[in-house]
């Protein structure tokens, strides 16, 4: 117990799982809390709690990691659990609500960068940027024997249908507007603060949409939400594009639909089985992938962790956290 | 129309091929087998060039087409047609002007996201399999960076209004400012290249804008610089451009044109921080079409005798 003794002024942070780049927590916050690095330990998970996290009130989540039931029985001090994420499915927020742990996540510090990739992936589907990429990089472009690379579609007009208007969607609206599109949207709500058209099914949306741009949660309610019947409503022209989270998809419907050519392309930054993706998709030049990156910037991510730290020092001073997950 | 004889300098269009075939008596210019060939047999009878961004009509064209009336660039760059000698013989230019202009801004601002996300970058990784022995690094936050266009016609406009919805701030460097923008306005290109972290030529080429970008300006920009060309290739000095990227001088660069098209330096093919097309700025189904109308519609206008819809010259 000489860890205990040597930091116990300061206050203790459960860390499960690292977050990312938890090296740079360690070096800048170190002074400020004393992190609990079950990881590093040989005990089993169980014991290390019951041995060690008895008392402790906060937690740090890798943003990936499981917090359920199982884990949280072994805390019973437990008041807080804080994410770098802005992502919350990872969470079983019922559970925490039962227990009077409160949650807070990465608010809207990373909507503009989800934004800018969903926005990417759009104009890359549809101009073939990637395709162009390739060709050209392989020396096909001089070659005498090669064909050029198939026209592309223009932007500017297109009927977008943003799934989920929170921030990040919002964003998304913003930025596509300036292109020229029209925006519609499906939302658990409608919103009346905005003009664009609701829709409030998804396959309505979808059938009046020439692209879909995902920027929802995973929950319950949106798992599997874009079905079989969602992308032949989008038609063999439509794309779509998910910055959420790959769940969201029926994924195989997606790979069979986009393989047929029942759908005419899409961008995706997130999978279903993260990290891996299905190969069928490698032979397609209408679709372009990206390994969960969207909210990852030096940027963001500076500020997801300064944003974490803020809620633990705003929890610890008793004071109102920064960026509490409410109850919608 | 199908005794009046056009000539069409490189395959640029099927859909105009086959417009330009049912209306005229069409001669394709790539399917002699030299230039010498092609005058013996032609040269007489041409009263129309359809050309391109590949070949137009230069000097030597021109003089040896004693009937050419017009020339209708499939373009609304005019760098490869003779100008001044169409004005000297009388002979009317037309372009596609506005057209295009929404496509070629959408490449300028897919390039500035692909360079600065890695989006082509991270595509290769997911499809080479690397993603489950690692997460792809970090990259650099696009929203809210200066972008600094040099010449602010119709397509730099649309360029400076599409990345204002990004949070970017705007300047610019024109041949003359621009006061009903609220952009902020540069009078020399390497004070814009300072003040800027993302620099997109959206000029026509021109002498005077002939390697408007050189070491100079490169320098300027620097080494986390990112370099954007929708212009023409001739607006960079390529090779200074190709070791400043090399040399880990320049940020990065988005280029969809180059000096000697379709040659492209090949020191550049392995490089992450550059993503390349090949001149398809405005390359859509919607676009290709609607300026192969242009330039049919501006043929038939010449030839009956109306008011030219795009004229030049």
């Amino acid at each position: 117990m000489a860890h205990g003794i040597i930091h116990s002024h300061l206050p203790q942070v459960l860390v499960v799982h690292p977050p990312e780049s938890f090296s740079v927590y360690q070096s800048q916050y170190s002074h400020k809390f004393h992190f609990l690095k079950a990881w590093e330990s040989p005990l089993p998970l169980d014991q290390f709690l019951s041995t060690h996290a008895r008392n402790v009130q906060a937690m740090l989540s890798s943003g990936i990691s499981p917090i359920k039931a199982d884990l949280l029985c072994h805390l019973p001090s437990l008041r807080l659990v804080v994410t770098p994420s802005t992502g919350l499915n990872h969470i079983d927020l019922s559970e925490c609500r039962r227990r009077g742990v409160a949650v807070a996540n990465a608010g809207s510090v990373a909507s503009c960068d989800v934004a800018d990739l969903a926005v990417g992936l759009l104009i890359d589907v549809l101009r073939k940027i990637s395709v162009a990429d390739r060709y050209v990089k392989q020396g096909l472009w001089a070659s005498k024997t090669s064909y050029p690379i198939p026209l592309g579609s223009k932007l500017k007009g297109k009927r977008i249908g943003i799934i989920g208007l929170g921030s990040i969607g919002q964003e998304v609206a913003t930025r596509l507007e300036a292109f020229g599109c029209s925006i519609s949207y499906n939302s658990r709500k409608q919103k009346p603060s905005f003009s664009y058209p609701f829709y409030s099914s998804v396959f309505e949306l979808a059938t009046n949409s020439d692209a879909l741009v995902i920027c929802c949660g995973l929950s319950d309610q949106t798992h599997h939400l874009i079905n079989k019947d969602v992308l032949l409503a989008l038609g063999k022209e439509g794309v779509i594009i998910n910055v959420g989270r790959g769940a969201i998809i029926d994924e195989k419907e997606m790979v069979q639909c986009l393989v047929q050519g029942d759908i005419g392309g899409a961008g995706l930054d997130v999978f279903e089985n993260e990290p891996n993706v299905p190969k069928e998709l490698f032979a397609l030049d209408n679709v372009v992938l990206t390994p969960h990156r969207a909210a990852f910037t030096h940027e963001t991510r500076a500020s997801m962790r300064e944003l974490a730290v803020g809620n633990l020092e705003a929890f610890f001073l008793n004071k109102p956290l920064l960026s509490q997950v409410m109850d919608n | 129309m199908d005794s009046i004889t056009v000539l069409m300098t490189s395959p640029m269009s099927d859909y105009l091929e086959t417009q330009l075939r049912d209306r005229f008596n069409l001669v394709k210019l790539w399917t002699y087998s030299s230039k010498t060939d092609f005058f013996k047999h032609n040269s007489h009878s041409i009263r129309a060039v359809v050309g391109n961004t590949k070949i137009g009509a230069d000097a030597e064209l021109i003089d040896s087409l004693p009937e050419l009336e017009i020339v209708s660039s499939y373009s609304v760059g005019l760098d490869k047609i003779d100008l001044r000698k169409c004005q000297e013989k009388g002979i009317r230019v037309t372009n596609t002007p506005d057209v295009l202009t929404d496509d070629v801004a959408d490449v300028a601002m897919g390039l500035m996201l692909a360079v600065t996300r890695r989006v082509c970058e991270c595509d290769r990784f997911v499809r080479r399999g690397l993603w489950p022995k690692g997460n792809f690094r970090l990259t650099n936050k696009f929203s809210g960076m200066q972008v600094g266009i040099v010449g602010l016609d119709r397509i730099g406009s649309a360029i400076a209004k599409r990345a204002e919805a990004f949070g970017c701030p705007i300047s610019y460097y024109s041949r003359s400012e621009k006061p009903e923008t609220n952009y902020k306005y540069f009078s020399n290109i390497i004070d814009l290249a300072v003040n800027c972290q993302i620099l997109v030529v959206a000029c026509a080429l021109t002498k005077e804008t002939h390697h408007i970008i050189n070491r100079e300006v490169i320098d300027a920009l620097g080494p986390e610089g990112i370099l954007i060309n929708i212009g023409r290739g001739s607006h960079i000095d390529e090779p200074e451009l190709v070791s400043a990227l090399l040399e880990g001088r320049l940020g990065g660069a988005g280029l969809d044109v180059f000096e000697n098209e379709p040659e492209v330096p090949e020191q550049l093919f392995g490089l992450e921080n550059v993503v390349l097309m090949p001149h398809v700025g405005s390359d859509t189904v919607e676009t290709a079409d609607a300026m192969a109308d242009l330039v049919i519609k501006n043929l038939e206008a010449h030839f009956l005798k109306k008011p030219l819809l795009t004229p030049v010259v």
